[in-house]
């Protein structure tokens, strides 16, 4: 799969994304803020990869996925998908474009129309985009229920009688009806058990293997993100603070937030669970309706210093392949690292 | 397990089978209205006998007091209460249907059994709503079928377009029509359209009958009035529970899946939106259509509408006992009876709904 990054153009390429929600408040519900809920987000993704995107809870990683597809209007910038500007297409242009991306959804009950058979489910998109007659399409039907595992017989049941591992199941056969070359998975595994989890994971993994599927894979999970993604997105308060190759992030972390949510992952090897280290960041994360002025993190970095206060730092290269937004690698004349973590010695079996 | 003992349906339209368990369902219900119902037929009967009053009340004072007595044990109305409940009970479940029958069959199955007679008039009680109900299903079921067409596309749209122009228009017009009274708002079109610009005449003529275009045009003018002061004050209802329902449903994450099929607007409003939302609508719908049947008491007496209605009024005013008991019982009757459509109709629409 790293040879295939050799491929020069980009599947995805989003510049300088922005999306803010606006807040209307008092009596006569005037405009008096945003919600920057992604505030200038620039990435790309290669043809045949899966690029992670992990934050914690609000960071603004599923208005990503969502303003990728369009789903939301995004405020500024580009998402360029297989060569067309999602971001300024028309409402008709844009809906002849869906095939080409889909999403598969966080909640699988949720987002399942309760009135619908799981044939109509998967069937509608065929009907709306395709020209085949309705026994193909049935046919079409069989196929990618077969392709995600669910016996064919179901296909008159509605998603209130399946289970929530099927449920997502069917949320993947219906993401894959058309044939997508782009598929955004916005917490697909998080509302499942675990043991489900790994069945739905192998499951997309499989299918980009067959279908050379290309993924932004939106997830809190960190050890399953390390599993499928290529390269990882760490994201903090609508910015992304570092995009590394998948190994080489986890191995050394560069960015002070990464290195903290990365300290938060157990090892499965107890002689190095042991010696993992926590890093416990202090406070809250600031309101994305009033950010920080300099660098979103300048309020919990343990490594803070003056200019991060003042001015935010751009997604720089700091090493081949890696990039950072921090100003401990804008200027070679940073101040001290890693003298002024708090940490906390992991004990086994003690939970805090 | 395997694929022969269930093969795979040949079309992606067809829907899941009926649930089975629906008919048992139905049967039970019906089988617990039947206490239900009798208990509802004493509370009724002796809330209407306690009322003060007595039939004799518009009879002439030149008549003298023994006659009275006469006459009222001539209508039975001096037995004890018990005695007139099952006689009452007797002629509602048992007589009555039997001359329905022999009417609509030619057979004998009363074979000149008592009936229920009003008090006022003499007359069978059930003869009496059968020459008042096609005036009230005529005007209210109007009102009300036309507040239905109204009120949907109006709740679709508002909740579509929430805080537009459009909505906050519909949402101050459906305050008004729900709360201003029909009296006041009967009176208030009598006095516009009737007196000052008189377009419309101000009493309903009970006895036009529609045999051409020029009575038919007569039928639709004494209409538009009852019928637009019915349908206002039903259609704020209908197009609040409508909206309600729909903007619950739009912000469901599975039209979010619907739009990243690529489905058009229309099709992620009308079939995935619209078709979840109803199902309350629905409800609402159907428990509305007794008052149809009701009459709507206050309008049929603004607009001096002959129908059940004004029939309800007529027999509280001259304490027609037999008629009063036996009206406000089809009510209770119909009341259960559309109670039970509403739960079966939430069964067909949602499938999550299971009877057990």
């Amino acid at each position: 799969m790293l040879d295939a990054r050799a491929t020069p153009t980009p599947l995805v390429q989003v510049r300088d994304l922005k999306m803010h929600f606006p807040i209307y408040s008092g009596i006569f519900r005037r405009h008096t803020g945003d919600v920057k809920a992604v505030d200038g987000v620039s990435f790309d993704i290669m043809p045949g990869e899966t690029l992670g995107l992990v934050g914690e809870s609000g960071c603004g990683k599923s208005t990503v996925g969502r303003t990728l597809l369009r789903l939301y209007d995004p405020t500024a910038g580009s998402v360029t998908i297989d060569g067309t500007d999602i971001a300024t297409l028309s409402p008709e242009a844009l809906r002849l474009k869906r095939p080409t991306m889909q999403m598969v959804f966080q909640d699988p009950q949720a987002s399942l129309n309760p009135r619908m058979t799981l044939a109509e489910i998967i069937g509608e998109p065929l009907r709306e985009h395709t020209t085949g007659d309705a026994a193909t399409q049935l046919e079409r039907v069989y196929e990618l229920m077969n392709a995600v595992g669910l016996n064919r017989r179901f296909a008159r049941r509605f998603p209130h009688e399946f289970s929530g591992g099927q449920r997502q199941r069917i949320g993947i056969a219906r993401a894959l009806a058309l044939n997508p070359k782009f598929i955004v998975c916005d917490e697909p595994i998080a509302a499942l058990d675990v043991s489900i989890q790994a069945q739905v994971v192998n499951l997309l993994e499989d299918l980009q293997d067959n279908l050379g599927l290309t993924y932004l894979f939106i997830s809190h999970d960190l050890s399953m993100v390390r599993h499928i993604a290529d390269r990882v997105a760490v994201m903090y308060l609508g910015l992304i603070v570092e995009l590394s190759p998948r190994d080489a992030l986890y191995a050394n972390p560069l960015h002070p937030y990464a290195k903290a949510l990365l300290s938060a992952v157990p090892e499965a090897d107890p002689a190095r669970e042991a010696t993992r280290r926590r890093i416990i960041l202090k406070g809250d994360v600031p309101s994305p309706a009033n950010p920080p002025k300099g660098c979103t993190f300048c309020t919990r970095c343990p490594q803070v210093f003056d200019r991060c206060r003042t001015e935010r730092p751009a997604l720089i290269e700091a090493e081949p392949g890696r990039k950072v937004a921090c100003h401990l690698f804008t200027t070679p004349t940073a101040g001290s690292t890693g003298s002024v973590e708090v940490t906390e010695p992991n004990q086994q079996g003690v939970s805090k | 397990m395997g694929n022969t003992a269930h093969p795979p349906p040949k079309s992606l339209t067809i829907r899941a089978e009926a649930p089975p368990r629906m008919l048992t369902f139905v049967i039970r219900r019906l089988l617990f209205a039947i206490p239900t119902l009798l208990l509802i037929s004493l509370v009724i009967f002796l809330i209407v006998d306690l009322a003060p009053g007595s039939p004799m009340s518009q009879i002439p004072l030149t008549i003298p007091p023994d006659v009275r007595v006469k006459m009222l044990d001539a209508m039975g109305a001096n037995d004890p209460l018990f005695v007139r409940y099952f006689l009452w009970l007797k002629q509602f479940f048992i007589i009555e249907p039997a001359y329905m029958i022999d009417s609509w069959f030619g057979t004998d199955l009363a074979q000149g059994a008592p009936r229920i007679l009003s008090w006022k008039s003499r007359s069978p009680v059930f003869d009496v709503i059968g020459q008042r109900l096609p005036q009230t299903m005529t005007v209210i079921g109007t009102a009300y079928l036309l507040a239905i067409v109204i009120a949907v596309p109006i709740g679709v749209y508002s909740a579509y377009r929430q805080y537009s122009w459009f909505d906050q228009v519909g949402t101050f017009v459906a305050l008004v029509g729900y709360s201003v009274p029909t009296f006041f708002t009967g009176l208030l079109v009598i006095v516009i359209f009737s007196i000052n610009l008189q377009w419309f005449p101000s009493v309903y003529d009970t006895t036009l009958d529609v045999t051409d275009w020029a009575s038919f045009w007569k039928q639709v003018r004494q209409m538009v009035m009852p019928v637009a002061v019915l349908a206002l004050f039903n259609a704020a209802e209908i197009s609040r529970f409508t909206r309600a329902s729909m903007l619950e449903n739009l912000g469901q994450d599975y039209v979010r899946t619907a739009r990243a099929k690529g489905m058009s607007e229309r099709v992620v409003v009308l079939k995935h939106v619209l078709r979840n939302s109803l199902i309350p609508v629905v409800t609402v719908i159907a428990l509305g259509i007794p008052t149809i049947f009701g009459g709507a008491i206050i309008t049929e007496t603004v607009f001096s509408i002959n129908g059940i209605g004004a029939y309800v009024i007529d027999s509280i005013k001259s304490s027609d006992l037999p008629a009063l008991q036996t009206l406000t019982f089809i009510f209770a009757v119909l009341i259960v009876v559309f109670n039970l459509i509403a739960d079966v109709l939430y069964g067909i629409l949602d499938p999550r709904i299971r009877y057990d």
